[in-house]
């Protein structure tokens, strides 16, 4: 840390040389983004350095702003293929179908995780550089802030005259008594001021320093320090927070349970145990469509009607599920993401006995009309299990060419179903895990009965050929899919975010602004005063408005002067920059 | 009014923004073009009469010293000159009210739109479009009207022509309702602020474009002033026998105004080349751009912020690398580093301008390309 230091120190020099510098105005920056980290990289090349003098040398060029660049051009490289190719994180069916299509080079780009590339070692490489550089550079500039913010603003420059803004005039008043009003002046406007004596090196007369605009610097530094802590924010909720899925079908309940998820994520540093033991109840969902007119079909809204408890022993409440309104239980929060719709099946078996009667999730095949897809397995059906293959049109109707059903409406205005009928074993018993949307083993272990396919309308039932069983279709019901997760960091991210954003702002709209005036006696009484000025970036009106109020009164005769000066004080007090008239007039 | 007459008016006033905003734009580029031609011929006209009357070589010499000298006003002080000449500033005139008159209809398209629909109206590309030309000629009406940056119209209009005729030919769709994840406050946040930082992000584009073409030809400008300069100089020393310590002076004169000043007194000195020598110095065309930067970061940066907020509310998590989010986080990524090459020696000027550039590219590609060529949450097209 302390080499870093030595980064800053050659920094300061170059902020002092600009502050004296005649050509200031060109040199200076216009932002107030780190103007500073500039000066080692051009360095003489280490010889022999040694161990430390490489370590030195390697942290300083790591603090370099030129680094920086680098390495934030890098996150930008980095980040465009993790949009170009599909992510196992969002999508991990679209990387196995890429898998597929791309036998070859799909290997090699999962050698370079690229398809996972926010978890790459390679992407955290470049960011923990970048951030390491960042605070490499920010926590010593804001150490050196907080020092310039306590000590005394810089002493004034020999010859004021060479900075970017700057006047000069005559009057009656001792060097004293001008620099006595001009500190006043200058601390109404809420500068620091210090007062310095004259003598040494050649300075004739005394000089009143003057600084003001540490906020910009100060939000500059927030800026940074806050996207530090949203990295540290995001990787705390992605090592104790958790995500889970739920597919939910109308009139089932949920309990915050590991197994009850159909898909869970947890942080690595996440402990099971610590779920919050809340519990859910579907009891209807609704999707509104749009039913007439050329936007027919679109979906409107989601609402689902859930009762839930915080704790198994807390009391009920009902809350209204919707998008953009999720629900807080239990520390997580609860959303509503998709829905589907759940067909009620009754399969009974060669005896007669029911071997299956619930409600299974059907899968969209398509998103404009809800055409689904699903499979009923009883595997409890004697003397033979029993499985289907169902298609279920929410609204159905013939095709044009009257040939196929289709759905016409996303909505359940006429609700069908084909059943196509299966026997033989399923394969359930194996224990081996199997996809509630698939059958296996179609034409090996199970065979399909012939003259077992059917369409079917709530209510109505079809009796399989040769008294394999029934199936019944009971009628309609919808499934939303819950997503469950907590994050502790996300409201230390909203702070650091919040923060990051005021920063940013203030760092922009706010400049330092330096202000010498300097008096010296001249011949004959009179004094000469010299006001010069200097601001981070372009000029400013202020300046102008200072000199006047400075000159004003005196020139002119004494008796308006306190009015004068006050109106012109108050007038610009928030806005100086801003006023584009005095600028022009008393410059060139 | 009925929601179907408030669509039908919203149509037609779609209409006329695009047919003004033309009409501005072939104003604007009137102003460019026409402008400085009448201009060519005064300049033209004034250093023909100094050499007439100057005799020897000496004062011809000095002459087009003087006449750099007295061209360096104006196009430095861009607008300062306007009372000058009539015609250009009809032209001008014209093109201003036209904009400001199609900005009127544009903000009424919006109104109308919105009030049709029951909702904001930036719910499809469609309107999401039509809303960012409306902030980018916002912005621009602002920067004119803040630091005279008339010269940015023609190219402004121009963005906002394509992308009216874009988001009416090939994205229109009519009034409707939303899709229920858009059903929420946060599109008045966060795509109010998304659509204001690319509308200002767009003027910055321009005019980082315009500083890159100005500062080539200012350098090239540069260099042949020189040349001519020891050419004139030549002449003169040749032309007058026992002038040569005349000749001397007039070469540091002249060397003086070619090199103490910005380079476009070089470049009205020589005649300029075309509409360029209407628009500003380099110098003041790089601190626009940034300028105007500077206002939309912030707001780009709430914009992101605010949609990671509304994706933790619809989608149950704050950042999840969607594409949009990926190539908003890109964008963000190469404008931070404009920002901070632009205070960096040795990446101030062109290689920051550069960058811009290409953040704007990130940025377009943001709002087609991730829209039309990936699957992502935010596909709403």
């Amino acid at each position: 840390m302390t080499n870093s230091s030595d980064t800053t120190a050659a920094a300061d020099e170059a902020a002092a040389d600009e502050a004296t510098a005649a050509d200031a105005a060109v040199g200076a920056a216009a932002t107030a983004a780190p103007a500073a980290r500039q000066a080692p990289g051009d360095g003489p090349r280490p010889k022999g350095l040694g161990p430390v003098g490489w370590l030195r040398w390697g942290w300083r060029q790591l603090t370099t702003m030129r680094t920086a660049l680098i390495l934030l051009f890098l996150v930008a490289l980095g980040a465009v293929p993790g949009s170009i190719l599909p992510q196992r994180g969002q999508a991990p069916e679209k990387v196995a179908d890429y898998f597929d299509k791309h036998q070859t080079a799909a290997p090699w780009l999962d050698r370079l995780s690229l398809f996972d590339v926010f978890a790459a070692p390679w992407f955290a490489a470049i960011y923990i550089l970048l951030f390491v550089s960042l605070a490499g550079c920010v926590i010593p500039r804001a150490v050196k802030h907080y020092k310039s913010m306590r000590a005394r603003p810089p002493a004034a420059p020999r010859n004021l005259s060479r900075l970017p803004q700057s006047a000069s005039y005559e009057t009656d008043a001792s060097p004293e008594e001008v620099l006595a009003e001009a500190r006043a002046l200058l601390r109404g406007r809420r500068f620091r001021t210090d007062l310095s004596t004259g003598g040494g090196k050649g300075t004739a007369g005394s000089a009143v320093a003057a600084e003001k605009g540490y906020l910009g610097e100060t939000g500059n530094l927030v800026f940074h320090l806050a996207l530090l802590a949203l990295l540290f924010a995001l990787g705390m909720g992605n090592l104790f927070g958790y995500r889970g899925n739920v597919v939910l079908a109308e009139g089932k309940s949920f309990a915050n349970a590991l197994n009850n998820y159909d898909q869970f994520m947890p942080g690595r540093a996440f402990d099971t145990d610590a779920l919050a033991p809340f519990s859910i109840s579907l009891d209807d969902f609704t999707a509104t469509y749009e039913a007439k007119g050329e936007k027919r079909g679109q979906a409107t809204d989601f609402e689902a009607k859930i009762r839930y408890r915080d704790e198994p022993s807390a009391p009920e409440k009902k809350y209204d599920l919707r998008v953009n309104h999720p629900l807080k239980a239990g520390g997580a929060k609860v959303y509503l993401l998709g829905h589907g719709y759940a067909p009620a099946f009754t399969v009974r078996d060669g005896k007669g006995d029911i071997a299956f009667k619930d409600t299974v999730p059907f899968l969209a095949m398509e998103q404009r009309n809800y055409t689904s897809e699903g499979v009923i397995k009883a595997p409890d059906a004697e003397p033979e299990q029993l499985a289907f293959y169902a298609i279920l049109w929410p609204t159905a109707m013939a095709s044009e060419d009257g040939k196929q059903i289709i759905s016409a409406f996303p909505g359940p205005l006429r609700p069908m179903v084909t059943v196509s009928s299966f026997k033989g074993d399923i394969g359930l018993d194996s224990g081996a895990p199997q996809s509630v949307y698939k059958l296996e083993g179609i034409g090996k272990t199970l065979q399909p009965i012939k003259g077992g396919q059917k369409l079917l309308e709530p209510g109505e039932s079809f009796e399989l050929p040769d008294g394999a069983g029934t199936v019944t279709f009971d009628g309609l019901k919808e499934w939303t899919s819950l997503s469950i997760n907590r994050d502790p960091g996300r409201v230390p991210a909203l702070i650091a975010a919040i923060l990051a954003v005021a920063g940013v702002a203030t760092s922009f709209m706010v400049r330092r602004r330096r202000v010498w005036v300097r008096a010296t006696a001249a011949k004959g009484g009179r004094t000469v005063v010299e006001v010069g000025g200097l601001t981070l970036g372009n000029p400013t009106p202020e300046f102008d408005d200072i000199v006047a109020a400075l000159r004003g009164p005196v020139a002119e005769e004494p008796a308006g002067e306190p009015a004068v000066e006050r109106a012109d004080e108050r007038a610009d007090e928030p806005g100086t920059d801003r006023d584009p008239g005095s600028a022009t007039e008393s410059k060139e | 009014m009925s929601h179907a007459d408030l669509a039908n008016l919203s149509d037609k006033l779609m209409l006329s923004t695009v047919v003004l905003y033309i009409v501005a734009l072939v104003a604007y580029a009137a102003d460019l073009g026409f402008g400085q031609r009448r201009r060519d011929a005064e300049i033209a006209e004034t250093t023909k009469a100094k050499v007439l009357v100057g005799a020897d070589g000496a004062e011809v010499a000095d002459a087009s010293a003087a006449s750099a000298g007295t061209s360096a006003g104006p196009s430095a002080a861009s607008g300062d000159d306007a009372g000058a000449d009539g015609r250009k500033v009809e032209w001008m005139r014209l093109a201003i009210l036209l904009n400001v008159i199609g900005w009127a209809a544009h903000l009424g398209f919006i109104a109308t739109r919105g009030l049709s629909a029951s909702r904001w109206p930036w719910a499809n590309m469609y309107e999401f479009l039509a809303a960012i030309a409306f902030a980018a000629v916002t912005a621009f009406l602002v920067v004119m009207w803040r630091y005279r940056a008339q010269f940015l119209g023609a190219f402004v209009m121009a963005a906002a022509v394509l992308a009216l005729g874009v988001a009416n030919i090939w994205l229109y769709d009519k009034a409707g309702p939303v899709v229920p994840a858009l059903n929420s406050y946060w599109i008045a946040i966060h795509v109010t602020a998304a659509i204001t930082a690319t509308g200002a992000f767009t003027v910055a584009g321009a005019s980082t474009l315009l500083y890159l073409l100005k500062a080539r030809q200012e350098a090239r400008l540069a260099t042949a002033a020189t040349a001519a300069t020891a050419a004139t100089a030549a002449t003169a020393a040749t032309a007058a026998t026992a002038a040569t310590a005349t000749a001397a002076t007039a070469t540091a004169a002249t060397g003086r105004a070619a090199g103490s000043g910005p380079a476009p007194v070089a470049a009205t000195a020589l005649g300029g080349s075309g509409f360029m020598s209407r628009v500003p110095a380099a110098e003041t065309l790089d601190r626009l751009a940034l300028r105007v930067t500077m206002f939309a970061f912030p707001i780009w940066t709430a914009a992101i912020i605010m949609g990671a907020i509304w994706a933790d509310e619809a989608w149950g998590r704050y950042w999840g690398w969607d594409p949009k989010e990926i190539w908003s986080f890109v964008t963000w990524i190469i404008y931070a580093a404009y920002l901070h090459a632009r205070a960096t020696a040795g990446w101030k000027g062109r290689k920051a301008a550069i960058l811009s550039l290409i953040a704007f590219a990130a940025l377009l590609f943001n709002f087609f390309g991730v829209n039309y060529i990936f699957s992502g949450l935010h596909s709403y097209a």
